[in-house]
């Protein structure tokens, strides 16, 4: 479920009291929240929150998965981990052994649309952690010494995320056939084969071309005042060099899907059978105004927990599932996916379920959701951003998150007002015109008892 | 994908605490009207109530033959209560945006509550009714069973269930720390309503409850609340005494056939219990040497210098009657021996020659400046006073911690590290690990 939250901590008084009220009164929250660039192109997000002496410090660039060449798959994710193998100036290893000595934390993370790496700190040591980002924004070392172990390193992480995993399998075939252009469709940790393949220079090359102070945002979580990271900043990011041929994001895209698709993985491993699906859906950055908060709206009350309608109708009343449910994430740079599932009861086949499912969809699809289920719906959406704040580290990555697919502060500052005016016309409509079977892909993973079943893997 | 992945399937591990945030937080003992004693944060930032509480006695009180019986009851307790029915009760929470939680462990029943402070009152009303008056409907408990049995039958080709489970129920056999609280195929089906009932009026008791809670609240508020939920319940608990025990099987290899291309080994020994002496020494040289850092040695040797796994690391787990340390790897098949020679082999050069000066400085700043980011919200703080409480810290533990670290010698370190590592490991590998069988006798 993507995690939905609101402004900064200091408004959390603020939008309780409008959540209190029963008629959900929009309530603009005014949070301090600080976004300016720097000389060289570099934007910077300050989210204060002062209940703690410590810092979330992000810097996020705007490359992924999505952005890598034909050929060479996980290449975004591998630079990554090499990002952690040192420069002239600090040499493998120093950096984190500087943030592990104050107690910090540190890590990282790839997806389809961007690259980000973040540490934990006392307050007083943001500074620290600036220099050492902005050494290895340009300042990276490679050599095969310490490429290729890692390289061993992301096949490991391949088998144990994906090929151990036949849940993880059918995910990737079925992304495989959402999309037949755009590069959203190849795995984030990549194919092995191509993965097998990735070397030193690859990872120079992709380097070079997109780590940059003008492609890259910092976010800052805790306990700063943004004037003061501003100083801070301008004193260590503010020295690298734009990057003057970083070119706007522009992938393949899909055409009209027109067939319904349908897959089927068997695994000999499969022990409980699932059923899968995801359609082609806008995201906030590709959709008319107010459509994406109507897909969120649709996907709470047709499949989040135990009162959607998913689960009441598949889990509860017939029953024919032990578990069903849907999602839906908004932050994707180009198309996103809308996903529903089930994992059937034993003794009902999966083409059962899969019909019934559909027919719980047809139903939203024919006559919509009630005005009750949309009011608590939007009630304990808004309520999941209030909780969210009491989380630094939620606050930051959900404001990077959204500047990495095209969102702004300011978008997600009024979140909670585009999601109060959602009706439940609009809910319908979203129903009516995205779930349509043929902009969908629906999987069965099922167990393989073929006698050869125990070669395949 | 992140660059690290810290093991999931290990025992959560409460962390040690005491730092610089740790002296600005004011922990306050309150006694309820009717005589329930609780600790209190007052957090004011936030128009939010978390509430973390423990009864005595989880998985340990199923019957053998019935395990998974107290995991069964706490995913029902929401499933209608009092005279709530299952969809009312839900719509409820959800109306109210309430999030309460149930879990259940080998030693405790585990709850959480995260409330807006309007609606409080309700909160605890059905937190009440879940504890006193649940229904236990039959058809409630058919779909919750066919739940925990799919997820079951999907472990039965897991690998890291399949390594664990068998780790565990090795280490400790015919002891319920042998057995998982989820239970099992077998024994899930033969669990019935007055089961659950029975666990229920034998657990759920003001004697031996824990309570913490953090939020924008007083002590005169917070003490009705707590009695609004708990005071109803029966003074006394009726558990079952679980006897004392130690990992067995160490110096054993087991390994389990499955077809996948990784294999996933669980390796561990006897670790300290909680109240022993020399436990934030072992702490300290566990973190050391596999600590879920990017600075142990096991990280160093095992991910950095050779590529063998994702991720490898081991946490010292301790339980009322029994402690032990338990790490776990993965790694392709051709290389599983490799990688667990240098997991054996790191473990005994520190158990002959302990840490460097150096490194135990290191560890030292680390664990103490780490503390303050593990009490960042409000939840996690509720969390980690219950557990001081049930480890019987004291509720000035927070600020003796950094002070406890600071105590420890570099002599200290080593022996512990040779009390620690000389004992001999029970590994399990599921996989087909290529040059590796099971060896040793029980």
């Amino acid at each position: 479920m993507p995690l939905k939250r609101i402004n900064s901590a200091a408004a959390i008084a603020v939008l309780a009291a409008a959540l209190a009220t029963p008629s959900l009164a929009a309530e603009p929250a005014g949070a301090p929240v600080a976004d300016f660039t720097l000389a060289n192109g570099l934007e910077l997000v300050v989210i204060p929150d002062h209940r703690a002496p410590v810092v979330t410090h992000m810097i996020w660039y705007k490359v992924g998965a999505a952005d890598e060449t034909a050929g060479k798959s996980g290449l975004a994710h591998f630079l990554e981990h090499l990002m952690f193998k040192g420069t002239a100036k600090n040499p493998t290893g120093h950096f984190s052994q500087v943030v592990a000595s104050v107690g910090g934390q540190e890590n990282a993370f790839t997806t389809n649309d961007y690259t980000a790496f973040y540490q934990r700190v006392p307050s007083e040591k943001l500074k620290t952690a600036m220099e050492f980002e902005a050494d290895r924004m340009t300042g990276l070392q490679l050599t095969d010494q310490v490429v290729l172990p890692e390289r061993d390193v992301i096949l490991e992480e391949q088998n144990q995320r994906v090929a151990n995993n036949p849940r993880a399998r059918l995910g990737e075939q079925i992304d495989a056939a959402l999309f037949l252009n755009h590069p959203y469709g190849k795995p984030v940790i990549g194919w092995r084969h191509e993965m097998e393949q990735l070397s030193r220079d690859d990872a120079i090359g992709f380097y070079r071309r997109f780590y940059a102070p003008n492609d890259a945002v910092v976010v800052i979580a805790g306990d700063v005042e943004p004037e003061t990271a501003r100083k801070l900043a301008e004193e260590t990011y503010g020295k690298v060099a734009r990057h003057n041929n970083i070119l706007p994001r522009q992938r393949p895209q899909e055409p009209p899907p027109v067939a319904v698709r349908s897959l089927t993985l068997a695994d000999p491993r499969v022990e409980q059978p699932v059923m899968q699906r995801a359609y082609l859906v806008p995201s906030f950055h590709t959709a008319k105004p107010g459509q994406s908060e109507a897909i969120e709206v649709l996907a709470h009350i047709l499949g989040s927990g135990s009162n959607s309608r998913l689960y009441r109708a598949l889990v509860v009343d017939k029953p024919v599932a032990v578990m069903a449910g849907a999602s839906y994430d908004s932050f994707a740079f180009d198309m996103s996916k809308f996903g529903v599932f089930g994992v059937p009861h034993p003794g009902v086949s999966l083409p059962q379920l899969e019909t019934e499912t559909d027919t719980v969809i047809a139903n939203v699809i024919a006559h919509g959701v009630s005005a009750e289920e949309l009011e608590r719906a939007k009630f304990r959406m808004i309520a999941d951003a209030v909780y969210a704040q009491d989380n630094q580290v939620s606050m930051a990555r959900w404001y990077g998150s959204a500047i990495m697919t095209g969102a702004t502060v300011n978008d997600v500052r009024h979140w909670p007002d585009r999601i109060r005016e959602v009706t439940v016309e609009q809910v319908q409509d979203a129903a009516r015109q995205w779930l349509d079977k043929q902009r969908s892909v629906t999987g069965y993973l099922i167990k393989d008892v073929s006698p050869q079943a125990e070669k395949k893997s | 994908m992140t660059r690290f992945l810290a093991a999931a399937a290990l025992a959560a591990l409460a962390l040690l605490a005491g730092a610089s945030a740790a002296s600005a937080m004011q922990i306050e003992k309150i006694v309820s009207p009717s005589g329930i004693e609780a600790w209190l944060v007052r957090e004011q930032s936030a128009p939010l109530v978390a509430l973390n509480f423990a009864f005595h006695g989880g998985s340990t009180q199923d019957e053998p033959e019935k395990s998974g019986t107290a995991n069964l009851a706490a995913d029902l307790l929401d499933e209608g209560a009092g005279d709530l029915d299952g969809k009312t009760y839900h719509e409820r929470l959800e109306n109210h945006a309430i999030e309460l939680g149930f879990q259940v462990v080998r030693d405790y029943f585990h709850g959480s509550l995260r409330t807006l402070n309007e609606h409080r009152d309700e909160a605890f009303d059905l937190l009440r009714l879940a504890l006193s008056a649940p229904h236990f409907d039959a058809d409630a408990i058919e779909r919750v069973r066919g739940q925990v049995m799919s997820s079951l039958q999907r472990e039965t080709t897991s690998p890291n269930s399949l390594a664990s489970n068998r780790w565990w129920e090795t280490a400790f056999p015919g002891h319920p720390y042998g057995r998982e609280s989820k239970g099992v195929l077998e024994t899930v089906p033969r669990i019935t309503a007055d089961d659950m009932r029975d666990y229920v009026r034998r657990a759920f008791a003001r004697n031996e409850l824990t309570i913490s809670i953090v939020g924008d609240i007083d002590a005169k508020t917070a003490g009705a609340l707590i009695d609004r939920a708990f005071a109803g319940l029966p003074a006394k608990n009726d558990l079952k005494p679980v006897a004392n025990a130690s990992p067995s099987g160490l110096g054993r290899r087991i390994v389990i056939n499955l077809d996948v291309p990784q294999a996933v080994v669980n390796f561990g020994g006897q670790g300290l219990a909680r109240n022993d002496p020399d436990f934030i020494a072992g702490y300290i040289v566990n973190h050391i040497l596999a600590g879920g850092t990017f600075s142990s040695r096991l990280y160093k040797e095992v991910r950095e210098k050779r590529g063998l796994a994702y991720g490898v690391s081991d946490s010292l787990v301790w339980f009322r009657r029994a402690a032990v340390l338990i790490g776990t790897t993965a790694t392709r098949a051709d290389r599983t021996a490799d990688a667990l020679g240098i997991v054996e082999a790191e473990t005994k050069r520190m158990a002959a020659n302990g840490p460097t000066a150096d490194e135990l400085a290191a560890a030292k700043s680390f664990l103490k400046g780490s503390y303050a980011l593990s009490l960042d919200t409000s939840g996690k703080i509720a969390a980690q006073l219950t557990q001081i409480q049930i480890d019987n810290l004291g509720i000035d533990y927070i600020e003796r911690r950094g002070g406890l670290i600071d105590a420890v010698s570099i002599e200290d370190a080593r022996r512990v590290a040779k009390r620690l590592y000389s004992g001999g490991m029970l590994v399990t590998v599921a996989g087909r690990p290529i040059g590796l069988t099971s060896s040793g006798t029980e």
